[in-house]
Parts: structure tokens; sequence; C-alpha cells
């Protein structure tokens, strides 16, 4: 069975986030900055790796900070790592945490690092405002004018409309199509009824209030004690709703199309503030150190489809790829993560997982199959725990390797889904 | 020996000095080195090819750490100072007459001597670095600057910013000098000699005036500087300041302002004659010697490993954990992350962490406030502190320090905890009562457990007492050690007994005020008389600081540990017992409004005193009773090897508890006093509240054979 790596297996050392808080809430005054660096200090000190050994830091951002664009390059410069430690950020939507692990894997199988940390952080509670077109040119031609004159008359072309501030949207740039508004056609076009988002949606929230009850996604957390008055600490993620009913969801409007929609607040992600970081070793390298992998990277793919077709479907074209580049079948798996932009997103995914036309579309000649309902998402997701996009992927990562773990299963696959109409799909291996 | 000064000459007749006296750490202005200048200013003289000279140091960030002051010791009479300070005067003057201008390259230290000969020179250029600081510290030793500084600074920076320097003694960083006008340039440090060397070339050619006016200039400086009423205004209110903040005990500070005052009467050599004589006064008084004294003591200490095995080398120690996030327990984290180590913080309860995180954030802020670090450093150290409940993180900790509540129990206990979650780390106590052994009683590696007892609050006291148990190990104890001053703490290394050393002499101390309350002395009259003596503040201000529940505590083990001599005051046990706990409480022997200390609180008399009758008793009295019974108990820890030098157990007290610096600490106090004298008082006490008062057997061995504390040299005269 064909492994990633060229002969360099890539271990999954160690996972730690923060808690997941809904924006707006706890973590309203922290930037995506301070979440990262936090997150990758508190996982520095708990498994005591010493700031010499790591060789490169890669974060992902999905809304960067105007003030550091590069925000890994401030996460590793951390005072208690070296300061030599290159570090660049990564974009690609949600998978954007993804894509910091597998660029700091390639760089372990390259033989160009031994030891990375990757991972990602996002703030919703700070995405930059903008202001008008109009009011930015006014503001440069003042800067520009040379005399007092020039300056007052470029500010004089400022129009009351001009100093609407612009918030960005979530919604594709090459449809103007909002994510919601792409959910909400996907479950027209794959029939998901209402009833079966909310009853997704609920199975969501239930399953990660039994993993945060019994500490299994408490134990992937950092206390977060939050700055400046360290009075209110975060200790677990507050999107989830232990005591949600059917009657709850049933009862909330469809936000994208009043009339015959089916997609609500209920059976969709939240926004989210909160981070996440994995430590990535080559195996001998773990080993050297005295370090014991969770799991080892066995495959990984990306794939993409027209954003205007079925914005979030194309995990199904990658997780087929995936699962060929580790030479393994679905039924091989034991445990699936799949990221829950909506409800109405998971369930196309897993339609077209068990869809001919799907499969034609993948290059199989065969469906890839039924996903066992029981190894999915099996502490909820992004629904319920909360979806801060640049982070999500490493916490999604780290649920994956522990959880494979504590069922002694031997293989996971996680697929996520992202904006531009993109899929991620990897497969894990258990180390023990 | 190499000479210190070597002459290089460049290009346009500048000659490039550089300043590196060799076999020592700093370059200060021994007689050689003075010798050196005098020759080197008679080479400038002759020579006429140069055109311009320059100073720089060769020394890594320090460029004048001042006079030499081990010379001092040695000055016998004011007229033998006064002469000193005329030499060093005529040099400046030569310096500043030069015929060739002379530039001063600054970087790093630049204080005493180095900054008046600064003051001297054409032009002076300081690199932007915070390695580089002015100051002209001399009161601090008891002493005025004597080498023109009251002279020349306010000429340069205005009376203000001069009388703060001076009165002050503190470092002033190379940005604010040249704000105030006490440096001419600020470049990086890179380009220092480059733009010295070019500043020299123009100013030997006159392209920049060689006499330039105070470079800044403001109103007030109109209303209060530039007018003789205006002045006298501001020397009115800084002999105010200064009276009340030296209570008459030091007497520098107004000698000071006394010189700096004469340079305002428009006669120049009379300002420079009374700079030269007060400085000569100065030099021989008593408070100078003991802050001399104290000076070479904790550089001393800077030295000491605290093991005499100099074979032994300290771990390197870059991640602690800390046990207990009280007041104590954030007070040590947040210097623990100033020196940019990695700090885990725990308690039992994330509430008290958070709490313990807050106020480490509060102390770090007060550092940005003060400019004493940046904002990026702010954001830096805070990051360093990782809160958690459990032990995680602690593995790779070299240093574990519990800061728990104050029960044996409890202490064994985290100990434990401690051994298994941090395998290798020295465990350090901050217990300030139980004795480490105890602590350490079912220790996996008893060699690895200490004593670490910080003052509060922990960012101020300088103080660290190392404790060093029967079982503590050389590699512990040199470490500890060694982190302690990394810390920035002056640190003593004591035995391990009850209340170890500072607690100990403090406790009959405080107990004999709290008798002196039993007998219906009022709190106030206590505390004035002690405050007067020179102590910050008096014993029952302390305890209210301290807080009286753990002051309590304290009492009760030091009562248990030395009753023949600690008679336990019913005044303190009964205001304790009434459940007061001082400023904490906002209730204790004084009242307490918005956390501002108040009158004393009348109600405490009710709870001891069936009259409110409060009875007089002299102030010498009080002094006597409470101060002797401290330098008894000092003389014991002696005898006992609790201190292993007169030098801790004086630093101890002075930096521990608050001892008065110009009395030098107790054993100094002692040999002040003389012994015979100190015995023949107690002996007294002694038979009014035996036997409390019984003197030391150090004491009657040391009278009988005419012995002191400190060999003559040292002593104050």
């Amino acid at each position: 069975m064909p492994t990633f790596g060229n002969g360099r297996r890539v271990a999954i050392v160690a996972g730690l986030r923060t808690p997941f808080e809904r924006s707006g809430t706890l973590f309203k005054s922290l930037s995506a900055q301070e979440l990262g660096r936090a997150v990758v200090a508190e996982l520095v000190a708990r498994t005591g790796l010493d700031g010499e050994e790591i060789d490169a830091l890669v974060f992902g951002t999905v809304v960067p900070s105007v003030l550091a664009p590069n925000i890994a390059r401030e996460v590793a410069l951390l005072p208690m790592l070296p300061k030599g430690i290159p570090a660049f950020t990564v974009s690609r939507a949600c998978t954007s945490a993804n894509q910091a692990i597998t660029d700091a894997a390639d760089q372990i199988a390259l033989g160009h690092a031994d030891v990375a940390i990757a991972g990602g952080a996002e703030s919703l509670s700070n995405v930059p405002i903008l202001h008008s077109r109009g009011f930015a040119n006014a503001l440069v031609g003042a800067s520009k004018a040379k005399s007092v004159g020039g300056k007052l008359g470029a500010l004089a072309r400022i129009r009351p409309r001009d100093l609407i501030p612009i918030t960005p949207a979530i919604a594709e740039p090459s449809t103007g199509e909002t994510m919601g508004q792409s959910a909400e056609k996907m479950a027209k076009l794959n029939h998901i009824p209402r009833d079966e988002q909310d009853q997704f949606a609920l199975r969501s929230h239930r399953l990660a209030a039994a993993g945060t009850q019994d500490g299994r996604l408490t134990a992937e957390m950092m206390p977060y004690y939050v700055p400046p008055k360290y009075s209110d600490v975060a200790l677990s993620d507050n999107g989830i709703r232990a005591d949600s009913t059917p009657e709850a969801l049933a009862a909330l409007k469809p936000v994208f199309d009043r009339k015959y929609g089916t997609v609500t607040a209920g059976n969709s992600s939240p926004l989210t503030d909160g981070a996440a970081a994995v430590v990535l070793m080559s195996e001998e390298k773990a080993k050297a150190l005295g370090y014991t992998p969770l799991a080892y990277i066995k495959s990984y793919a990306y794939a993409a489809l027209d954003p205007g077709e079925q914005l979030l479907q194309a995990p199904v074209l990658a997780a087929p790829l995936a699962l060929a580049r580790a030479g393994l079948a679905l039924g091989d798996i034991d445990l699936v993560e799949m990221h829950e932009a909506f409800a109405a997103q998971v369930l196309s995914n897993l339609r077209g997982f068990e869809s001919q036309e799907w499969a034609e579309r993948a290059g199989l000649t065969q469906p890839l199959g039924e996903v066992d309902r029981s190894r999915l998402n099996v502490m909820g997701g992004s629904i319920s725990i909360g979806h801060p996009f640049g982070a999500m992927g490493a916490r999604i990562t780290t649920t994956l390797a522990n959880e494979l773990r504590r069922r002694n299963g031997q293989f996971g696959l996680m697929t996520l889904c992202a904006a531009g109409g993109m899929g991620f799909a990897m497969v894990l291996e258990n180390a023990s | 020996m190499r000479p210190a000064l070597t002459t290089e000459m460049r290009e346009g007749g500048v000659a490039v000095v550089t300043f590196d006296l060799e076999g020592e750490s700093v370059n200060k202005l021994t007689r050689g080195v003075l010798e050196e200048f005098k020759a080197l200013m008679d080479r400038v003289d002759s020579d006429t090819t140069i055109r311009a000279v320059v100073l720089i140091s060769g020394k890594p960030d320090l460029f004048i750490a001042g006079a030499d002051i081990e010379g001092f010791l040695e000055l016998r009479t004011a007229a033998e100072a006064e002469a000193l300070s005329r030499e060093g005067q005529e040099l400046m003057n030569r310096l500043e007459k030069l015929r060739a201008p002379v530039v001063f390259a600054i970087h790093g230290t630049c204080v005493g001597g180095g900054l008046e000969a600064a003051l001297a020179v054409a032009y002076r250029i300081a690199t932007d670095h915070p390695k580089t600081v002015l100051a002209l510290p001399e009161v601090q030793l008891g002493l005025i600057p004597g080498a023109g500084g009251t002279q020349r600074l306010p000429r340069r920076v205005g009376l203000r910013q001069a009388l703060d320097m001076i009165l002050q003694g503190k470092n002033v960083r190379a940005r604010k000098a040249l704000q105030i006008g006490l440096i001419d340039e600020l470049v990086h440090p890179s380009i220092l000699l480059d733009v010295a060397i070019d500043r020299a070339a123009k100013l030997g050619e006159a392209k920049i005036a060689r006499e330039r006016g105070r470079a800044v200039h403001g109103m007030s400086d109109l209303v209060l500087e530039d007018n003789a009423l205006g002045r006298s205004v501001v020397f009115r209110k800084a002999r105010e300041a200064t009276r009340k903040a030296t209570k008459g005990n030091y007497p520098a500070p107004l000698a000071a302002i006394d010189a700096i005052e004469q340079s305002y009467m428009g006669d120049r050599a009379k300002g420079f004659a009374t700079e030269a004589r007060l400085f000569g006064e100065m030099a021989v008084t008593d408070v100078s010697r003991q802050l001399i004294f104290l000076f070479f003591a904790t550089s001393a200490l800077k030295k000491d490993t605290g093991v005499d095995d100099r074979s032994v080398t300290p771990i390197a120690v870059e991640k602690i954990g800390i046990l207990g996030a009280g007041f104590m327990g954030a007070g040590i984290a947040a210097i623990a992350v100033m020196q940019g180590t990695v700090v885990r913080l725990k308690d039992a309860q994330h509430e008290r962490v958070g709490h313990g995180l807050s106020e480490v954030n509060g102390i770090l802020r007060d550092q940005l406030k003060r400019k004493r670090i940046t904002r990026h450093q702010l954001d830096d150290q805070l990051t360093l502190v990782g809160g958690t409940i459990d032990y995680s993180g602690f593995k790779d900790a070299s240093l574990v320090i519990e800061a728990v509540f104050e029960d044996l129990k409890v202490k064994q206990s985290v100990l434990a905890e401690a051994e298994a979650a941090a395998p290798r780390a020295i465990f350090a106590s901050n217990t300030s009562t139980i004795p480490i052994e105890r602590i350490a009683a079912n220790a996996k590696h008893p060699e690895r457990v200490l004593g670490m007892h910080f003052f509060s609050p922990v960012v101020k006291m300088p103080l660290l007492e190392v404790i060093r148990a029967k079982a503590t190990g050389d590699e512990a104890l040199a470490t500890v050690v060694a982190y302690g001053k990394k810390l920035g703490k002056t640190v003593i290394v004591v035995q391990d007994a009850p209340g170890f050393y500072a607690n100990r002499i403090l406790a009959p101390y405080v107990n004999e005020a709290g008798l002196l309350l039993d007998e219906g002395v009022a709190v106030d009259a206590i505390d004035k008389a002690l405050v007067e003596f020179g102590f910050p503040v008096g014993p029952l201000t302390l305890i209210d600081e301290v807080g009286l529940d753990i002051a309590g505590k304290s009492s009760a083990v030091m009562i248990g540990a030395f009753g023949d001599r600690m008679i336990p005051a019913r005044s303190l046990a009964k205001v304790i017992e009434a459940g007061r706990t001082g400023r904490k409480g906002g209730k204790g022997f004084y009242r307490y409004e918005q956390g501002k200390k108040k009158g004393v609180d009348e109600t405490v008399y009710p709870l001891f005193s069936s009259t409110g009758q409060r009875m007089l008793i002299g102030a010498r009295d009080i002094v006597e009773r409470c101060v002797f019974a401290m330098l008894n108990e000092a003389a014991r820890c002696l005898e006992e090897g609790i201190v292993s030098s007169p030098r801790d157990g004086d630093v101890g007290a002075v930096f521990g508890i608050g001892f008065p610096p110009f009395r030098g600490g107790p054993f100094r106090y002692l040999d002040t006093l003389g012994i015979p004298t100190v015995i023949r008082a107690l002996e007294v006490l002694d038979g009014r509240f035996s036997p409390r008062f019984r003197p030391a057997h150090i004491l009657r061995e040391m009278a009988a054979s005419g012995a002191h504390f400190y060999p003559e040299r040292e002593r104050p005269r």
C-alpha cells in the first residue's frame, strides 16, 4: 500500500486548539494573530518541543489582517521560539489549515524539514471593514495633492454615500452567490429535505455535546483565559447546543430563500473565532526526539469544480483521489470526519459518494459507496463545534487522529469543502 | 599593565582615544586612569596636528562607570576628600578648555564621573540603545557629584531636570537624554564612531560652535528657571520634598541642592568651591560609608555562586512551573517572564489562574506605563505565561516554585505532584516559615528541594532568600542562586530554620511592638518612632500591609520555635482573632478607605485593652526595645550559622525588611553602637523583661575579646 512521503513518513505528533467561540462573543477583542500565537505557545509548552528543532511554520487564514498579512511569521516570532524559523501563510478558503498541513508535510517528505508546526487561525469578529472606492479615491487624492486647496478639493468630492463602509460578505467573487445561497441550491439539486437537514444538525449538536461532556473534545483544547481581565475563561466550544430540539430547529425560518428554502441558521455552521495547530515530524525525527506519533499521513488530494454549479460538492471529487493514492477503498476506512459547512452540503456530499454520475465525474467506474453513519463525525462537526475558516482543518486533523487512536481503528478519512468550488480529502493511518 | 587609553590618529587631525581599562569589567576613573587623561591632555596641548579628539569605550555596553569608589574608603578627612574633588574639577575644567575640542561617543552606561566629564566636553553623541543610560547616582552612595556635576548639569538640562537627576540618581535613557538636552545627538550604535569623527572634524574646523546654549527651552522654564524668584520657588519645593523623603537621615541630597543653588549665584569659582567642600563633608559621613559598604556588599553578592565548590555549574533555567496563582505566585511569574522564562502558572481552579494572569498583566502593564518595556515586549512577555489547572507543560520545566497555601500538608502534596509532573525539576518552596526539611520529608529527590523566599510585592522587593536544607545539593543551590540573580534579585543563602533569616529577626521586633501595645502605648506612637529611626514603615503598618492573618501564622511558628524570648503579645493575638486582616481587608490597626491608608483605627484598642487611655512612652524606649530585640536575634542567627556572614545579614535586613540603609544593617549598626554598649542596654532590658532580652552568646564573646563584625577599614568612623 502506498504511503505519502516517498519513504519519509510524515507523523502527526500532537494537535491543539483554542475552544471555538461564536464571533462577537468571548474572543471578540482578540485578533487571529493573538489566537494563533496563543495556541502555538501552548502547543510548544505542552509538547516540550525544543524550538531549535522546528524547521518550518505554516499557517492558514482566510480573512487576513491588513496590518500583519503574514500571520505565520508573527506566530513563528513567539518569544519562546528562535527567530530563525521560516514561516509562510497560506489561503485556500476553509481548507487553509489543511493547505498549511500538506505544505508542511510536503517539506518533510522532500527532506527539507524534519519538524514543522502547521495550523491556522481566524477571527471573524475582526474582519477588516473597507472604505468605499469614492472615499478611498478622495483620501489618496488628498494625500497626493501639493496645495491645501488641492487637498480640500479632493476631500470635497466625498459624497454621503461614500461614507458607507463595505463589509466583506462570504460571497463568491466569480458568481456573486453567497455560500448560503449555494447551499440552498445544492439542497434543491440533490433533493435534501428540510427535516433531514435539521436532523443532521441535531445529531451534530448532540454528538458534540457528548464529546464535550466525556472530555474527548475538550482534551484537544487549551483553556483560554481572555485578556485583559482574564475573568472569562473559554473552556469549550460555545456554539454547541446540547438542548437543541427538532421542534426548535423546525421553527427557524429559511434564510436564503424565504419562500421555498430549507437552509436555516440552525442547520448551518456559525461564524466562529478560533485557532488550531498540529506538530508534524518525519517518522525518524519523532523517534529520535522521543515523541510517539498519533497518526501518519497516508495520502491527500485537492479537487475543484465550477463554483457556479455546486459550490461545496468538490469533496466528492477529492475523496476518491485521496483513497486511490492510499490504495484504499471506502470500506477500509474506520472513521470519517467531514466538514459541516451546512447540513445540506454534508448530505449532498454523502449522496455524491453514492452516485454513479459523480463517480464517473471522479473517473471511477463504481460509486465510492455509502458512508457508515456510525463512523461519521462521531463528535459532531462544524455546525455545532464551529467553523473558524483558517483553523478548522487543523481541528479536524487532530480530532480524527485522536479518535482513530481511541477507537483503535486503522484508517481515517477527512473531507472538507471550500469556497471557490474546491475540496480536500486526506487519509490518516493510526500510528499505534 | 597595558594603558587604559590608546590613541589612533584619523584623517583630518582627529585623535580617536579608546578607553579600555585592563583587568576590569568596567571603565572607571582610577588614579592611574586620571594620570593617563592628564598625559593625554598634555599631548593634545603640545601636538598641533591634533585638531579634535573623540573618546570611545572599548568595553561592551559600558562607557564610563564613574569614580573608583574603593578609593573613597581610604579618605580620612573632609579636607582630603575636598582635595580629591578639586582635582576632579580641575581635570574636567581642563577637558572643557582643551585646545582641541573633545567629542564623547557614548555607548552603554555613562554615570558619575563619566557623565561629569561628558558634561565638560564640547559634544556628546549617544547610541539609541537600551544599554545606553546616563546618571549622576552619587546621592545613592551618600555623596554628591564632585567633579563639576552640580555646576554643569543645570546649565545643560535646566534646573528642574538637574535636580531630578541629581536628587534621585536615576538612570536617564538615551532618548530622554536627547529630549532634555543632556546629549547633542542620538545615533545607531553601528555609526557611532563615524559620526563622532565627523562631528569632531567639524568642531575642529569650527564649523560647529563649541559653546552652545541650552538646547531645550520652554514656557515653564521662563517662569521657573530664568529668574531668581522662580528658582527660589523651585529650590524651596525641592528642599521640602527632600526633607520629607529623607527625614533628616540622609544629608547628601540637601548638600546637593546647596551646591546647585550656589551655581546660580553668579560666581563660578565659588560654585565649584562649594561643590568640593560639600563633597568633602559628605564623603566622610557615616551615612556615606554605610551606603558604599552596601553597594560593595551587593556587588560581591552578585559574584557569589552560593556554593563553595567552584566546579559546580548552574543549570540554565528556561522554563519554570509555578504552583499557586495568588499574589506571590503571580508576582514571581511576572518577574520570570520579564527575563524571558517560559512560565506555567498552575492553580486548582480556572478562576484563580485567571486572577493570577490578570495580576501578571497588571504588573507588566505598569512596566509599560513606566516605559521600562515596549508594547511589543509586553505582548511577548504575556505570551510566555501559560495558565493551567493540571500539570500540563511541566514535564520539561527545570524549576518548580510553589507559592501555595502556607500549610505543611498542602506543600508536601504539591511537592509529590510536582516530582511526578516535572521529573527533572528543582523544587523550590516560597514558604516564609515552614522548614524546608519538613516540606521535603517525603521527597524522592531531597537534594533538589530548597527554599526561594521572595518578599512581597515580588516585583519591587530586591531580596531573595535562598534556603539551603541539610539535604539540598550544590547543583540545585547554585542553579537557584544564579536564577535569582537573573531575576534581578540580591540573593543571600540562608540555612533552614524557622523564619530563616529575615522573618526571624523581624519576629521579635514586631512582637515587641505588640508588647508595647499591651502595655498601653499608642499604635501611631510606635510606628512613628520606628519610622524616625529609619524604617520605611512602622511595625504595625508593616503587618497591616503583609496581612494580619499571615503575620499571625508566622508569629505562631516563631513562638513555637523560640518561645522563651517570644512572649506572645496579647494585643496582636486579639486583633487577629477579631478577624481583621489589615489593608487587604480594609481593617487593621489603621483604617483603609478605597485602598488608601487613613489614621489609626481607634476601635482597635477596645479589642485588647479595657481602658481607651494610651500611655506615653518615649520614642527612644520604643526604638530601643524593638530594634535591640532585632539586633540580638540577628546576632543569634550569625551564631547559629543561619546567615554565613555579617555581610549577608546586613544585606538581608536592609533589602528584605527595610532596615535603615544609612545604618548599614544590624551588624554594622552593632559595630557603630559598640557591642559592649548594646550588651549593657540589653542587660538593663533583660532585668525588666527577663528573659527575652538576654544577650546572645556571640555578643558576650565578642564584647569580651573586643571584637567587631567588620574590620576597621570597613567600619564607620
